[in-house]
């Protein structure tokens, strides 16, 4: 086994060998700009990214003219809200979106408000998922666009897409998913969750960091999108720029081979986190799941260990790559809004750890990170006055404590 | 973020865990932060009435390598101190020895805070005690 151990697949993942195989002729040998229409180095080009295309329409169920290529899921998410809101401003002016979305999604509904927009932003139960009946109740005849991700990227917790799809298009609203940490994962099809628009990304799938695509639906309805890069009108008009053809060779190659593996590679991945999850159970008392455990991707763990601070933690086990919810590990000081929203109160979230497994996690690595946090966890509870307090029987909630 | 020798050090071999009687009227109890805050100190002295030096000094920190390293140091720092002299340590000297960088200086400031916490429920105790005897010394009415 070899040191450190990576488990933090939800930050990124690191491109196949199979993949950044296909992609290497594209660098050297067949270079050209698909946009060159009349010699065989833009036709190779054009052809290669046009593979890649089928690739990922097949791997989200879409037709081959529904991709468009970008630099990556966060200006996906731009385009697709941004793009909806500029093209559907005389519809409406009013979008709805949720608490636990990531940033790029977040920010950029953020950024339209200050525009002039409304956005309201949805509440999540205990179990990381919103309300259908909240959204219900929040949809206006203003309402131009839902905007809701299949799968959280810190708690692994699987939104109702099927259902939110089905509501978004009975009510004629245009349907927006942040699909980055399901596809390839879990089975995601456009067409069954009744999706308008989804944002994927080639670098949490065995792909290459730097590009990614937005499903837009063509027909039924036909989505349109004001372009939020101007230039050359590739890419249908909607996103300008010379294509990125290594790289969306490369999101091709992923998204290919986890369409061949998902089915194998979900069950060996929940397998290996239920038995992570099991045996830090066996082994620590006080340590407590974040989100749902039945509507969560098969490879996310996300915990909290009472009365042990995160960042505290990811010191002790510095040869193991995780993330933490605690606000130590951010700039900002303010630890995670996504278990923040799950109402567990602000100390469970700087105790959380989050788990990304992936294609490269052995059941070794397992059994090698329970044996360090068991001991990291008890050596910090020994020293944690809070552990203390509550074997001595003292309620914390009922502290007053002397805040700074 | 990278972290400082010395910081890594004191959490790895942290000096002075522990817990010192709390009802003796010998030892000062400081309980400084808030869990939702991510950061909890508790730190005690034991101060020797007679010279007023401080025998001994105990933590438990729950926080970050640094919050733990602050309070490891600055019990490390208050044994052997009178108790003036442990109200002059300022938070910008556990700065300066564990080079702290500026997100993590807010550790140095609750590891004041413990101390001087910890000092004032030791006077506290003892103005108590001193009352006591002298309420005691009173012909009662």
């Amino acid at each position: 086994m070899k040191l450190p151990i990576y488990m933090d697949y939800h930050a990124t993942t690191p491109v196949d060998p199979r993949v950044v195989d296909a992609m290497l002729p594209y660098f050297t040998q067949h270079f050209g700009n698909p946009a060159s229409r009349n010699h065989s180095f833009g036709w190779e080009a054009e052809e290669a990214v046009e593979t890649a295309r089928k690739q990922v329409a097949d791997l989200i169920g879409a037709n081959v003219k529904e991709v468009i290529f970008t630099s990556g899921a966060t200006e996906a998410n731009n385009l697709a809200i941004k793009g909806a809101a500029e093209m559907y401003r005389e519809k409406g002016n009013h979008i709805i979106t949720c608490v636990t979305e990531h940033k790029a999604v977040i920010d950029t509904c953020k950024k339209l408000e200050k525009q002039g927009l409304r956005v309201t932003y949805l509440p999540v139960q205990k179990d990381g998922r919103i309300s259908l009946d909240e959204l219900k109740a929040a949809i206006s005849d203003k309402t131009i666009l839902i905007t809701i991700m299949a799968a959280n990227n810190e708690i692994g917790v699987l939104q109702p897409i099927a259902e939110i799809g089905a509501i978004a298009k009975e009510k004629g609203i245009l349907f927006h998913t942040d699909a980055v940490q399901a596809v390839g994962k879990v089975p995601f099809d456009v067409n069954q969750n009744k999706v308008d628009l989804a944002s994927l990304s080639a670098h949490k799938l065995y792909g290459p960091k730097g590009v990614g695509a937005l499903y837009v639906r063509r027909r039924n309805p036909r989505v349109l999108l004001a372009e939020q890069i101007s230039g050359g009108g590739h890419e249908r008009g909607m996103r300008s720029g010379t294509l990125n053809v290594p790289g969306i060779v490369g999101l091709g190659a992923a998204a290919a081979l986890a369409k061949a593996e998902m089915a194998t590679e979900s069950v060996r991945l929940s397998t290996m986190r239920d038995r992570l999850n099991k045996k830090l159970h066996d082994n620590l008392d006080e340590i407590y799941i974040n989100g749902s455990t039945e509507h969560r991707l098969p490879h996310n763990l996300n915990i909290s260990f009472a009365y042990v601070e995160g960042e505290s933690l990811l010191m002790g086990i510095n040869d193991v790559a995780v993330s933490s919810g605690s606000a130590c590990t951010s700039a900002s000081l303010e630890p995670s809004y996504v278990l923040k929203a799950l109402g567990a109160g602000d100390d469970l979230a700087h105790s959380s750890i989050r788990f990304g497994l992936g294609r490269w996690t052995t059941d070794e690595e397992i059994d090698y990170v329970v044996e360090k946090l068991t001991t990291v966890v008890r050596r910090l509870r020994e020293m944690s006055p809070l552990y203390e307090m509550v074997k001595e029987g003292v309620d914390l909630s009922k502290m007053q404590w002397v805040t700074h | 973020m990278a972290y400082s020798d010395k910081v890594i050090d004191h959490y790895e071999n942290p000096r002075n865990v522990g817990s010192l009687p709390k009802d003796d009227t010998n030892v000062g109890t400081g309980l400084v932060g808030a869990p939702e805050c991510g950061d909890v100190m508790k730190l005690q002295v034991k101060v020797n009435p007679e010279t007023g030096v401080i025998d001994d000094a105990k933590f438990k920190t729950f926080g970050c390598g640094s919050a733990i390293a602050s309070s490891s140091l600055a019990t490390e720092w208050l044994k052997g101190k009178t108790v003036d002299q442990a109200l002059a340590i300022k938070n910008t000297d556990i700065v300066a020895e564990l080079a702290l960088p500026p997100v993590k200086i807010h550790c140095s400031v609750l590891a004041e805070d413990a101390i001087k916490a910890a000092i004032a429920d030791y006077k506290k105790k003892q103005g108590e005690k001193q009352g006591a005897v002298e309420a005691a010394a009173q012909p009662t009415a």
